[in-house]
């Protein structure tokens, strides 16, 4: 049973490999990748519910145990991490023949989708730092294939600032491992968090871990390293762009959460003192750049800024509430940026322009997509009884039991912002008279509409029915916040 | 030997920190180039440079080299490898497509 752990990670790379044989059979690999999907989301979501109610899974890799083999934990967070990530990926996967032309369809979509989903997966589960940075270049790899598919002019333009942004990221990363490796001897989370008790986290592994926490920055797009995120997750298309915005930042912010409440936490007046200003200053200009344009496509991709503010806020926090709300926003999240990168597809492919001024009264014709961009706009800005909420309330409440009270404001002030910047959307866009030039195409809008609406009923789920799903999270906090719980299974003292 | 290593990377890394800066996109690839240099090296001076024997277990040797080094730093070298020869396809078709490598004439907010 235990080494099932694996097939998250193995069986994705199996199917990238598949359907990298068949890029031109377009219905074959169509049906091959979403029945693929279907199949692994289901035994994903069976063996997250097995280690939710029987405890974490570890295995080590090779038979080694744990210090020198590679570990691959399932704790809770890890596998709702995994299982969210899968979800994502097939509505995705369902999404994708509607919006992408032919061609791009068949440079290889499949082998590098399956391939960004095994990268994530692996990220998301494994217990080891060097084995963490294998799987960002899995990941980062299949995203450089992702991002040039189509080709476009400003599109290289943009993409090549990507890759070179993240090459540079990645050898810090390197840099940083190599930095911890001669302080400490290991690499294993677990073993690391012992160490790093053991000798007292001084001044030079709060070094390390600041020069870590900056890799992770760059991949999660916390402030001042999230500029080039926004043109670079605009050009692609938008099936991709929503792969990126609900999968690639959440990853960075998982590094964070796990490295900084399991390893480095014995010097939190540094360290985490430093994230609730940079969470603060990252809800503030996400915003501001979400209210500052006119393209629809722009404004979403400009609200995962706060949103991985928010993520960071409960970090930061370190009580078990805020810690809570962080890892509930962190599912939320993923769950609601791919709706809405979706829906915002669907909104381009109906009007025939990104541009808001030019759009108006989209509802008319397409009432469905209307209403579901409504209630997503209300359940990503967290109003009652959504998810956006119930992570929301956990992170304040933290805020204010710790008294940081600029910081509630912020946070406050920053998800009214995120509400406006949405309803201007939505009374531009959705309203007023019907535009002349609106697609005729029903059959293709309702398509691209349909993957929001069931991503949009999971995150109805996560906010009504919270009373199934927080005791789940409330446990997870517990681990997380207790680490020797972690600790001790990996190493098995 | 560890401290001339040490200073071996830091100048690779300052060289090629220098090329990340410059505006041609050629530079800049070759700039990531020596970075990654750099931080292998790097890597492998951090886990001390053993004078010891194999990492074989034979009787009578106590000494041995670290083998873990040398194993994570084969995988990032691999890894540096793929990325840079991609980096150099996508420079070249930004070229082609662009009609420039001057990052400066690179810029514009306009998202087709």
């Amino acid at each position: 049973m235990n080494n099932l752990i694996f097939l998250p990670i193995v069986l994705p790379l199996i199917a990238s490999v598949i359907a990298a044989f068949f890029p031109k059979k377009l219905n074959f690999s169509r049906k091959f990748s979403q029945i693929t999907s279907v199949i692994l989301t289901i035994m994903t979501a069976a063996l997250t519910w097995h280690v939710l109610t029987n405890g974490t899974i570890v295995v080590q890799s090779g038979g080694w145990d744990a210090p020198f083999g590679i570990s691959i934990v399932g704790d809770g967070l890890s596998m709702i991490l995994v299982m969210t990530t899968y979800i994502i990926g097939t509505a995705a996967v369902f999404y994708a023949p509607s919006v992408l032309d032919k061609q791009q369809e068949s440079f290889y979509f499949y082998a590098f989708y399956f391939l960004l989903i095994s990268g994530v997966a692996g990220a998301f589960m494994t217990g080891d730092l060097f084995n963490l940075f294998v799987f960002f270049e899995v990941l980062l790899i299949a995203s450089y294939g992702l991002i040039v598919l189509g080709n476009g002019k400003v599109q290289l333009r943009e993409s090549m600032k990507y890759v070179m942004f993240n090459v540079f990221s990645s050898m810090l990363f390197v840099t940083a491992i190599a930095f911890i490796y001669a302080i400490t001897g290991t690499v294993n989370f677990a073993q690391l968090a012992e160490r790093v008790e053991y000798v007292g986290q001084e001044g030079i592994l709060t070094t390390v871990a600041i020069i870590l926490f900056f890799v992770f920055a760059v991949k999660a797009a916390v402030f001042p390293l999230y500029y080039w995120l926004p043109n670079s997750y605009v050009v692609p298309n938008a099936v991709v762009s929503a792969l990126f915005g609900a999968l690639l930042t959440k990853v960075g912010i998982y590094s964070i959460l796990r490295v900084f409440t399991l390893i480095f936490v014995h010097d939190t007046g540094v360290t985490h003192q430093i994230f609730i200003w940079l969470a603060m200053f990252t809800m503030i200009f996400g915003v501001i750049g979400a209210l500052s344009t006119n393209n629809v496509k722009l404004i979403i991709t400009y609200n995962i800024i706060p949103a991985v503010g928010f993520m960071l806020m409960g970090i930061g926090l370190y009580t078990e509430d805020a810690i809570a709300g962080s890892v509930y926003y962190l599912m939320h999240d993923m769950v609601i940026k791919g709706a809405l990168f979706f829906l915002i597809g669907a909104l381009i492919v109906a009007a025939g322009t990104k541009d808001l001024r030019q759009m108006s009264g989209v509802i008319q014709k397409f009432p469905l997509l209307g209403w579901i961009f409504f209630v997503a706009s209300l359940i990503l800005a967290g109003v009652p009884p959504f998810s956006g909420f119930i992570g929301k309330i956990l992170l304040l409440r933290g805020g204010l039991e710790q008294e940081e009270f600029l910081l509630v404001i912020v946070a406050l002030i920053s998800s009214l912002l995120i509400l406006f910047s949405m309803m201007r959307i939505f009374i531009r866009g959705f309203w007023g008279d019907l535009m002349e030039n609106i697609s005729d195409d029903r059959k293709r809008v309702r398509n691209l509409t349909i993957p929001g609406v069931v991503l949009v009923s999971i995150s109805i789920f996560l906010g009504v029915g919270a009373e199934a799903v927080y005791p789940h999270v409330e446990s997870i906090a517990n681990m997380l916040m207790d680490r020797t719980e972690y600790i001790s299974s990996v190493l098995k003292e | 030997m560890e401290i001339i290593m040490t200073g071996l990377a830091s100048i690779l890394f300052g060289a090629g920190i220098y090329n990340l800066l410059q505006k041609q996109l050629l530079r800049i690839v070759v700039g990531t180039v020596l970075i990654s240099h750099g931080a292998h090296l790097y890597f492998l001076t951090m886990a001390q440079l053993k004078r010891g024997a194999p990492p074989l277990v034979v009787d009578g040797v106590t000494e041995y080299a670290d083998p873990l080094p040398q194993a994570l730093v084969l995988t990032a070298i691999v890894i540096a490898f793929g990325v840079t020869s991609f980096l150099l396809v996508l420079a070249y078709r930004t070229y082609t497509l662009n009609k420039t490598d001057n990052m400066e004439e690179l810029r514009g907010s306009d998202h087709e």
